[in-house]
């Protein structure tokens, strides 16, 4: 890629500034499923829980599947753009922001469930340590109460670290627009006149956050993943779930990430900037995930299976050949099978075939949440209380809408903001100069060389 | 608490009393074919052997009031909590729905109200007055008819005395016809129910699960009927 620093700007900002009928159409149809989504939430909220498929014992299904699921594709992006960023892997750059964003909108998104799968939603906020007249304290034992933390704590760090590196792409916006865009820019750029000093400081914001956000995302899915192995159900009290699950995360995290990409560089016209390079890369780790998730799964099959506990084995036979079964083998296919030989052949590890892999992981993640939750729940210790589980139409259109809400954000997100760093490609354009100086490379950033939205506001 | 198996004979009074006690509402025929029923306490049928030598076996399965409760830990809002005296308590109140205890139960002994509750007229007018009922959202489950417990506990202090063992029962207890289940006070080494629980007959239900309950089963004794199984 050899585009200059005004091909640059014409092509990345070319989505904020123009807006186009398929703009229009795409955020309409996603609009009308998230209202459908809104109504069954609200026709649940109205007549209670009971509208959805969940009975006893099966009291947790679709929503917490959603919930670990969303929680799962957030780390997409901060740890793997936290990871690259420290390896200063220089073929990031494009990619960096189009994850960060995923993160931000899939715990939004996640985070919603264990609000609106409450038995009573309207009162989540005992769920919170907030001062009250009665003195009463949230259970600091219960594993709902770290998760309010964990994610509370993930949603701020990830939102620091995603805004951090949109503000020189804001002020840039701001000195190329006019009008209401100028002054909607001149606020979100707050003030960024691209000083040696600014510099300085955003890099090391972002060095700071990228080290902080690490330990931060692999905390939250194993928080998560205790909401499950703290309760003694069969098959959820494990101590390999902590691990499994932050494998799973990332897994499913780069696999969205490899979607969300192929979607944006078709629509916005980034094909010079998104290249079979990127997805390559992203091909081989997901390529090291797939392996990596077939491993923890065969070592909790194998043990369990080994150790013959009776409850443990009604659970673990009713996914093998019992009536989990089919979406047993139709998860290891779609996370194992079909992607290992796509994502491990170098002729198949193309766009298309990364995408394909991808495509098939997300479904593949979302059983196996599914099939960590329900078949534990439905074949508890005392084969009395055994049942089965068969979701609804609200719950399904839920899920419809989340999927939905997810593609929305992250096409009103294009439309604000330029979904590739702009600055950040420009400085990997000026190879092979990777000064730790950054501001001796930053003082030619076009930002800085054009008048800023400050000096020609007034 | 103690149950004796070997006197069960499964007529499930003890089901019909707690329901009628502890304003316990009815699913209907819908909702408790989507696995949504309500009893507080249940009889579990167990069938030893093959036809024709086949024998049944009843285990009435309740709230086993564990001292290690795996429910209440996992409570965020503190709805489900010990009591000082040992019981498990549900605070209708505090609860939000989570469902978590419910999930963490190895009894599966907890149960959610899925909708409001419903009584057909004139059904609403023998609520029990000492129970409250309970909203959609919530989870509720035995409560050793603390109700009973309570007002056994203010009459026998505005008497100034001590609670004789046996003063009172639960609603399952009192209606038990052959007496299978005995209640008590267990820290009182005199009551019956602790000279039971010593038994060699008896065993905790899912002891290796580790909650410690305060329920001891008595195993069934009695030889097997003629022609029946041998076991």
């Amino acid at each position: 890629m050899n585009k200059t620093p005004e091909q640059m700007n014409e092509d990345l900002l070319r989505p904020v500034f123009h807006t186009t009928w398929r703009f229009w159409a795409t955020v309409g149809v996603l609009l009308s499923v998230i209202a459908a989504a809104g109504l069954a939430l609200s026709y649940q909220v109205w007549n209670g829980i009971g509208v959805w498929g969940i009975d006893r014992p099966a009291f947790w299904a679709f929503d917490i599947t959603n919930f670990v699921f969303w929680i799962g594709i957030s780390h997409a992006g901060t740890l793997i753009s936290a990871i690259l960023r420290l390896a200063n892997a220089t073929w990031r750059r494009p990619v960096t922001r189009c994850a960060e964003v995923i993160t931000l909108w899939a715990l939004m998104i996640g985070g919603m469930f264990p609000i609106i799968h409450l038995g009573r939603p309207w009162l989540f906020f005992w769920l919170a340590p907030y001062p009250n007249e009665r003195g009463i304290w949230p259970q600091f034992r219960s594993p709902l109460m770290w998760d309010f933390f964990a994610i509370s704590t993930y949603i701020t760090g990830s939102a620091i670290f995603l805004l951090y590196p949109i503000i020189p792409d804001w002020a840039l916006v701001r000195d190329k627009s006019s009008g209401w865009r100028k002054k909607f820019y001149t606020v979100v750029s707050l003030g960024w006149r691209g000083t040696p000093k600014q510099w300085n400081r955003l890099e090391m914001a972002m060095k700071i956050m990228a080290v902080v956000i690490i330990p931060v995302a692999v905390s939250v899915h194993s928080i998560v993943s205790w909401d499950f192995a703290m309760a003694p159900v069969p098959m959820w009290h494990s101590t390999i779930f902590a691990p499994y699950f932050v494998c799973g995360a990332i897994f499913s995290g780069i696999a969205a990430l490899i979607i969300a990409m192929a979607i944006i560089r078709k629509a916005l016209g980034l094909e010079d900037y998104m290249k079979r390079l990127h997805f390559e890369n992203l091909g081989k780790l997901l390529l090291v995930m797939s392996l990596l998730w077939f491993y923890f799964i065969v070592s909790e099959r194998l043990t369990t299976w080994y150790g013959n506990e009776p409850s443990e084995m009604a659970v673990f036979w009713s996914t093998q050949i019992g009536s989990f079964s089919p979406l047993f083998w139709t998860m290891v296919c779609c996370n194992f099978l079909i992607p290992v030989p796509l994502l491990a052949i170098k002729k198949l590890r193309t766009i298309t075939g990364t995408v394909i892999a991808s495509s098939t992981i997300i479904v593949g993640m979302w059983l196996e949440r599914f099939l960590i939750i329900v078949p534990s729940e439905t074949h508890k210790y005392l084969p009395y209380a055994y049942g089965s589980y068969r979701p609804t139409w609200v719950e399904i259109t839920i899920t419809a809408g989340t999927f939905a809400a997810m593609m929305l954000l992250y096409v009103l997100f294009a439309k604000f903001v330029p979904i590739i760093s702009i600055w950040e490609l420009k400085l990997g354009e000026r190879k092979p100069v990777v000064s730790p100086q950054l501001s001796v490379v930053a003082s030619d950033l076009p930002a800085l060389a054009e008048p800023t939205g400050l000096a020609t506001d007034s | 608490m103690t149950v004796d198996l070997d006197r069960c004979t499964g007529c499930e009074a003890c089901v019909v009393a707690c329901r009628a006690e502890n304003n316990v509402p009815t699913a209907g025929p819908d909702q408790a074919a989507r696995q949504r029923a309500i009893h507080w306490i249940r009889v579990e049928r167990y069938w030893e052997g093959e036809f024709p030598n086949a024998r049944l076996r009843f285990q009435p399965v309740l709230c086993q009031q564990c001292d290690a409760a795996p429910c209440e830990a996992v409570c965020p809002t503190y709805a489900s909590y010990q009591n000082p005296e040992g019981l498990n308590a549900q605070i209708y109140n505090r609860c939000v729905g989570t469902r978590y205890c419910a999930n963490a139960c190895p009894y599966t002994v907890r149960f959610f109200n899925f909708y409001n509750p419903v009584w057909d007229k004139p059904f609403h007018l023998q609520l029990n007055p000492d129970v409250s009922v309970r909203s959609v959202g919530i989870m509720e489950k035995c409560t050793f008819c603390i109700q009973r417990i309570k007002a056994a506990e203010i009459q026998a202090e505005a008497a100034q005395r001590e609670l004789k063992d046996g003063e009172f029962n639960p609603a399952c207890v009192q209606s038990c016809p052959t007496k299978a289940m005995v209640f008590g006070n267990l820290n009182d080494p005199e009551s019956e129910v602790s000279r039971l629980s010593q038994s060699t007959r008896g065993s905790k239900l899912l002891e290796e699960v580790g909650a410690r309950p305060k329920i001891t089963y008595l195993a069934r004794e009695s030889a097997p009927e003629e022609g029946g199984a041998t076991s």
